[in-house]
């Protein structure tokens, strides 16, 4: 599913954020990115998304070179991929409901199917009876679990996630992973970047440090 | 189809609450493009009066044929004959040299003048309206006329139609170097309205793009919103120069029957409101177009 050939990526003035990294992740794994802040976990996270690209070496996301696709291409990679950001990145001006609806409206599914699929996805997280409220309104967890129902809802085969737990109690962190486990259960390939030693104790665990992998 | 329908109707439902979420800097923004708009539409309407003015003040252009005193009837009427078969479609009057007496003997001065004289002084003439009255034709015909046999002189008089025409032209030149200018401006306006507007929906723009979304989906609202101010601009400048014809009608309508005229200030003609309309939605897509290209290529 994905590959990393010999990748780094360097910064400007001279950052090295990873550095000569090979693994591969299978079709359907659940795999857990560890390492300290700063140790590239998010990069690592943007190379498969293109949202950066490589310095050398290459990114294979189902057979394909995603360091050297054309702008134009882009987007149609990303509509294939699950994106939950450290951040979380929901647009405040939208209610629940539509920021769920955005992806599938830019890639332009039919109004009606697109309802219900929102409805579905929001249930998946347990927000159904919130698809009204503002992102505002929503506690800590339940935008977490609001950008996860943006991040599925177009059924992506594979979930990038970054740090689900951040600013998560305990046991919403816990139900938080237990949602990704579920889509994993699916077929869904996950990867998680997370510090969070608790999180998916099961899981296979690539260890970053200062960019290296660790074995 | 349906999914193309349903991007471009959210597109512009998006654009829409927008322009109603800020309905101050919408309004300044339409008022703007609106006063920009007004000027070339109101010189436009002033010249179209202006045309309409000197088309009905005017009798149509003429070219007069006199021939030689010795000409007999005979040889006027083999010119009136060749005059009616011209190909360039004549309407032609014979004057004959004694109408022309027994007319000029009806005045009053002129009267014993003539008695005095040994015999008509007055040749046979032509009167000739062409049906295509522009300059160049008539200069050609009257060039033609001249080498008829037995044509003593020619007297074209459209000098006059020359001087309204090129003043006219010169009008409609200046309306248009407006139009151009203002244009611009209006694309400039455009531009740096869009330009606000995607800097406070930046994260909408950077977390569309990191979703999948193609540039012309990103694009799309703000070319809504830029057509969308322009129509707005267009309708706001359509109103001031209706204010404005309104309000002249009835002072210039005074002036012009001093003059022995009847006239009444026309509003801008529906070809030209069109024009005014399409043109402003236009330039108004255009500048958000510009706009959101500048912004895409830096990100």
């Amino acid at each position: 599913m994905i590959r990393f050939d010999r990748v780094a990526k360097r910064y400007p003035p001279g950052i090295d954020a990873l550095r000569d990294l090979s693994f591969e992740v299978a079709s359907g794994e659940l795999v857990v990115i560890e390492g300290h802040s700063g140790a590239g976990k998010s990069t690592l996270l943007k190379l498969i998304a293109a949202i950066e690209k490589p310095t050398s070496g290459a990114v294979l996301v189902g057979g394909q070179n995603v360091g050297s696709l054309k702008r134009l291409a882009i987007p149609f990679l990303r509509r294939n991929l699950g994106l939950v950001f450290q951040d979380q990145k929901l647009l405040f001006d939208r209610s629940a409901f539509e920021n769920v609806l955005l992806p599938l409206s830019i890639a332009g599914f039919p109004p009606r199917e697109s309802a219900q699929r929102v409805r579905a996805a929001l249930e998946k997280v347990g927000l159904l009876e919130r698809e009204k409220a503002m992102p505002i309104a929503l506690s800590g967890g339940e935008q977490q679990r609001l950008a996860i129902a943006r991040a599925v809802v177009c059924r992506p085969n594979l979930l990038l996630v970054d740090e689900p737990t951040a600013h998560l109690d305990i046991d919403t962190a816990a139900d938080v992973g237990r949602i990704f486990s579920e889509f994993n259960q699916v077929g869904v390939t996950v990867l998680v970047a997370t510090y969070d030693r608790n999180l998916f104790p099961t899981a296979r665990r690539v260890r970053l440090e200062h960019g290296r992998l660790v074995p | 189809m349906i999914t193309w329908f349903a991007q471009h109707r959210a597109a512009l439902r998006l654009a829409l609450r927008r322009l109603a979420a800020a309905p101050l800097n919408t309004l300044l923004s339409v008022v703007a493009i609106g006063v920009a708009l007004a000027l070339p539409a109101g010189g436009q309407m002033l010249l179209a009066n202006a045309m309409q003015l000197a088309r009905n003040a005017s009798p149509s252009p003429q070219i007069s044929l006199f021939l030689r005193l010795d000409a007999d009837r005979k040889a006027s009427s083999e010119i009136e004959t060749r005059l009616k078969q011209h190909p360039a479609g004549l309407s032609v009057q014979f004057l004959p040299k004694e109408e022309t007496l027994e007319r000029m003997k009806a005045s009053p001065g002129l009267r014993e003048v003539i008695e005095v004289l040994p015999r008509n002084p007055f040749p046979d003439a032509f009167v000739v309206v062409p049906r295509d009255d522009r300059p160049e034709a008539m200069d050609k015909l009257a060039a033609e006329f001249r080498l008829l046999p037995r044509v003593e002189h020619v007297q074209l008089d459209s000098a006059w139609v020359r001087r309204l025409d090129v003043l006219l032209r010169l009008g409609r030149s200046g309306v248009g170097v407006l139009a151009l200018l203002l244009g611009v401006g209006l694309i400039a306006i455009t531009f740096n309205i869009i330009r606000l507007q995607v800097l406070t929906q930046r994260s909408e723009i950077e977390v569309s793009a990191l979703l999948g979304a193609t540039d012309s989906f990103i694009r799309r609202p703000f070319l809504y919103f830029g057509a969308l101010l322009g129509l707005l601009g267009g309708s706001a400048a359509w109103l001031l120069v209706m204010v404005a014809t309104l309000w002249l009608r009835s002072p210039l309508g005074e002036l012009a029957q001093l003059y022995g005229l009847s006239f009444s200030l026309a509003p801008l003609n529906p070809r030209d409101s069109v024009l005014l309309f399409t043109i402003a939605g236009a330039l108004g897509w255009l500048g958000a177009w510009l706009s959101l290209r500048q912004h895409l290529v830096e990100n």
